[in-house]
């Protein structure tokens, strides 16, 4: 067993603030992470780093967009938050000799990007991710924190009270992939998971293989709800046969989409007056596939993204990156040719629902980045907020779990307040399918010591994957390209009830065949075979949310598009959707959105770009 | 050695029977079968006419080892035939594998798109990144080794263990001690200088260029042009100061440092980022050496 103050899970963006502002705020932290530090995916971001650093720039403005953006489903506490502290901590990445961009005055670079009323994404050419992850684990490698890499976190440690706002979370259990052995990870002031996203529910989409939305499953069965789950952004330029991003600052550089017509059609059929090619994702996106829909693609499949007209000393000052990417990915010379494009899943802006602080529902457990709903992004996120969002929240739930005080949160989880019971009757069965994975409790005496319920965790884990070892069963890649399949089918873009339905059917069947799986490779060293099939697991349980969300939330907000609801409707849908585990039973509730900021309350408008 | 062909994929059919839908359920039930139909009649498409065009396979012998497996211990190369599809990289390829012939086939990979610098391999005699390389300008059969001086962990992946040691060996983080007064004041840097350092901040500690090194490989001590590159890029960066610079000479000076590169440039060819390694560590031995004169 390993003992430290502060556990941090991941190490992306995310972690790595997280374990730097823990150690700053005098704990002993370890960062367990299932890949080492620098091949995280905060490393693939691209175009930048929203902040209001100038001076005719402020941080009202940037929060106003975040609201307006989100669809009125962010809350004002931790939209704020990302607006106020984003400036200080885009300095400090600066200050720890992050190589931005920079003006002839020396400054550093700021960009248009969709959604925004100022230049504010700030950007090291089009590999921002990529300078911001090694320069924060180059400040993890000079202070010295411990890093367990290649060590996959397979569950949280935490106490069984029935109310889960009484549970404790003592630490994790892990799995070290390099020689197979399992252990305890003791934390002593907490866990903060900063998994990442959860791209690999979809089989088109911009995230990494690791992707798998690890943090978010473990928590939601330990009873911390699942937040807004149906809010998924598609991130309008992707490359038709890999995913691969193109950059927003292609279009915020002045890059234009054309049709098979040679339309500009975001003005020319209307879909964005105003903004055009930079209006908010969620409607570029849609405005594609209508394209494509009646006809105007190309290939029957995606649309064209044209930057020639940049120049190349433009393109090759800020662009570079994308240049090699449409290179590498798709054969396409962007000097010379339009690059084709098409939406790809992206962003997931719900996840575990935390306070401004990263706290969640159970005492010591934290959750940043990616894989945290505080919520920042409410309905849709504008690019460029979320690499903020890893180090203004990242740094909070490192200094909170250090045990600096912090003050009272004004974001509540769990079932207090004013939540409400959701009543809708899904057709399909959700949820466990008894016989296998993690049963309830025998309803025995509540274990609390640390020691019994680490080495309790620890015992599952371990019966689980011997047991995952030893039998005979079906390999899992098929049981996880059939979710894929499906929620890229029916969970896209477009939405509609009776698909919805079918995929919540589709999901069951896969959980049926789950039941039944097994890991043919028989290794204890590196076997990714194992490591792949306890991920598929965690796709399962989030496609499952995802879809019970998106079939009872009817209305259209944001990224969420419902054919038979073809409104926004706040009357009755200006809340959060959550979902709980329950010991297996998905439990769909509610809560309203916070929309009281500091010195003003958000009213909703017309979100029109 | 094995040899898999790939099978043709029996959909389980469904009873086609259709009844008179009545209720929405099953108007949703029959629209699902249609449409699992028309999958079904897409996909066999798809393999016929894989079938008819039979040299659209790719051969790839792939090397296999596992300590701790009985038939592994010896390590051997698997054969495996992979139907090809149009932009197909290595990592495509053994991904297609692994899911469909042997899921213990075991290589790293995560981002896809060469920025986290997992896939790094041996490619038909040399160090690529595998999610980087066309298949269609391999000559075939596309031999996939793990990469050569390091020890290998199993199949395709190698300890980096000592690659990320002498990375974390040139201090690789920075320092300085001018900082602007103002909480929200940045440190200015001029564009040539960032234009300067840009290549060098490109590397995704892939470990390529190390693999491809003869100095490394007879002299364990070696920094290697990768950590090389990593002090290269403190050490040019003028927001650092001239004293840092001083100290970052120092550091690359040391024995097992720039001296020993011969210029042979096999780290520059083979580099993902096209970093000129050899360049960069050319530049510094002429910095180390202007400084040394400075103190003469
Ligand atoms: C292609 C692309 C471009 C983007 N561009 C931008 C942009 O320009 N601007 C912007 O603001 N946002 C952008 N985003 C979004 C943003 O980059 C991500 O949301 C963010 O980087 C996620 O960071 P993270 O730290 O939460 O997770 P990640 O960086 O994904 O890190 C997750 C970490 O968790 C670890 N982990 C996961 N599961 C386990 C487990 N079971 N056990 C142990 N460790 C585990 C992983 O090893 C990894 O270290 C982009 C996203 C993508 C995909
Ligand atoms: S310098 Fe190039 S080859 Fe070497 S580790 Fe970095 S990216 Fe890889
Ligand atoms: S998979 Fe990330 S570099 Fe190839």
């Amino acid at each position: 067993m390993y003992e430290h103050d502060v556990v941090v899970v991941g190490a992306g963006g995310a972690g790595l603030r997280a374990a730097i502002a823990a150690q700053e705020a005098g704990a002993d932290v370890a960062m367990v992470s299932k890949l080492h530090p620098v091949r995280s995916h905060t490393g693939a971001a691209e175009g930048g780093i929203n902040a209001a650093l100038r001076d005719a720039d402020s941080w009202q403005d940037h929060a106003y967009d975040t609201m307006k953006g989100s669809d009125y489903l962010g809350d004002a506490p931790a939209v704020e938050a990302l607006c106020q502290e984003s400036p200080e901590e885009v300095i400090r990445l600066e200050h720890w000799g992050m190589p931005f961009s920079r003006e002839d005055d020396g400054r550093v670079s700021q960009r248009p990007f969709g959604g925004l009323s100022f230049p504010r994404t700030t950007y090291a050419g089009a590999e921002t991710g990529h300078q911001m992850l090694h320069t924060m684990y180059e400040q993890v490698v000079k202070r010295g924190i411990t890093v367990y890499d290649e060590w996959h976190v397979m569950d949280l440690a935490v106490t069984d009270e029935d109310d889960p706002a009484e549970r404790t979370c003592h630490g994790v259990v892990a799995y070290d992939i390099q020689s197979g052995e399992i252990s305890g990870f003791r934390a002593e002031n907490g866990v903060i998971l900063a998994t990442g996203g959860m791209g690999q529910v979809f089989d088109h989409t911009t995230n990494a293989v690791a992707n798998t939305g690890d943090g978010v499953a473990m928590a939601y069965r330990a009873g911390v709800p699942m937040e807004d789950m149906e809010f998924i952004q598609f991130h309008p330029t992707t490359l038709p046969s890999t995913g691969v991003l193109i950059s927003e600052g292609v279009r915020g550089e002045g890059g234009i989409l054309y049709n098979s017509e040679g339309e500009r059609f975001m003005f020319e059929h209307g879909y964005a007056n105003n903004d055009g090619e930079l209006a908010s994702r969620d409607v570029v996106s849609r405005a594609e596939l209508t394209e494509v829909n009646e006809g105007r693609g190309i290939e029957d499949e995606y649309v064209h993204l044209d930057m020639r007209h940049l120049g190349e000393e433009r393109i090759l000052d800020r662009l570079e990156n994308i240049l090699h990417l449409a290179e590498d990915f798709e054969g396409a010379d962007g000097l010379t040719e339009p690059m084709p494009v098409k939406p790809g899943q992206h962003y997931a802006m719900g996840g575990i629902e935390t306070n401004e602080f990263g706290e969640t529902v159970i005492d010591g457990l934290y959750a940043a980045g990616e894989c945290a709903c505080a919520s920042v992004h409410g309905a849709n996120r504008l690019g460029g907020n979320a690499l903020p969002e890893l180090i203004v929240f990242g740094k909070r739930a490192g200094r909170h779990a250090a045990g600096e005080e912090m003050g009272e949160a004004e974001i509540e989880t769990g079932r207090s307040g004013d939540w409400q019971p959701a009543d809708y009757e899904f057709g399909v069965e959700v949820g466990e399918t008894g016989g296998s994975g993690t049963a309830a409790a025998d309803g025995g005496a509540v274990v609390t010591d640390a020691e019994s319920v680490l080495g309790g965790a620890v015992d599952r884990a371990q019966e689980r994957v011997d047991e995952l070892l030893s039998r005979k069963g079906r390999n899992h890649a098929e049981i996880r390209s059939a979710v894929q399949e499906t929620m890229t089918g029916n969970v896209n873009v477009f939405r509609e009830e009776g698909r919805l339905e079918e995929t919540l059917g589709d999901l069951r069947e896969a959980r049926e065949a789950y039941k039944d799986v097994a890991v043919s490779d028989p290794s204890r060293t590196f076997n990714t075979d194992l490591i792949h099939t306890i991920e598929t697991r965690n796709i399962l349980d989030l496609a499952e949310a995802l879809t019970m969300g998106a079939l009872a939330r009817e209305e259209f907000r944001g990224a969420h598009w419902r054919k038979e609801h073809q409104e926004r409707k706040d009357q009755d849908w200006l809340k959060h959707t959550l979902i709980s585990w329950n010991d297996g039973e998905p439990e769909l509730w509610y809560k309203p959105v916070v929309l009281e900021g500091e010195n003003k309350t958000y009213e909703p408008k017309s979100r029109s770009y | 050695m094995s040899t898999q062909i790939p099978k043709q994929t029996e959909e389980s059919t469904e009873t086609e029977a259709e009844t008179q839908p009545a209720s929405k359920g099953e108007e949703r039930r029959a629209e699902k079968r249609r449409r699992a139909a028309e999958r079904r009649e897409q996909r066999q498409e798809e393999e016929a006419e894989k079938a008819a065009a039979d040299e659209s396979t790719v051969e790839l012998k792939v090397f296999r080892y596992d300590p701790q497996v009985e038939g592994k211990q010896e390590p051997r190369f698997d054969t495996f035939h992979v139907p090809f599809t149009k932009g197909m990289t290595v990592l495509d390829a053994l991904m297609y594998a692994r899911d469909t012939y042997d899921s213990s086939l075991t290589f790293r990979h995560s981002c896809r798109q060469a920025v986290c610098g997992s896939d790094a391999m041996f490619v038909n005699g040399g160090q690529k990144l595998a999610c980087k390389t066309q298949i269609s300008d391999l000559e075939e059969p596309v031999r996939v080794e793990p990469l050569p001086h390091a020890e290998v962990t199993k199949d395709l992946v190698v300890d980096m263990e000592h690659f990320y040691e002498q990375m974390e060996a040139v201090e690789p983080y920075f320092q300085t001690d001018e900082y602007p007064d103002g909480e929200l004041e940045e440190q200015r840097q001029d564009r040539a200088n960032r234009e300067k350092i840009k290549m060098s901040t490109r590397c995704i500690w892939c470990g390529a260029c190390m693999s491809s090194c003869n100095i490394a490989a007879g002299d364990n001590e070696y920094l290697g042009p990768a950590a090389i590159n990593k002090a290269y890029r403190f050490a040019m960066d003028e927001r650092e100061g001239e004293e840092m610079k001083q100290k970052r000479l120092e550091i690359i000076e040391q024995e097992h440092g720039v001296w020993r590169c011969q210029t042979q440039f096999s780290c520059t060819e083979v580099c993902p980022k096209d970093i000129p390694l050899t360049e960069h560590i050319q530049e510094l031995k002429r910095e180390a050496v202007k400084n040394n004169l400075k103190f003469w």
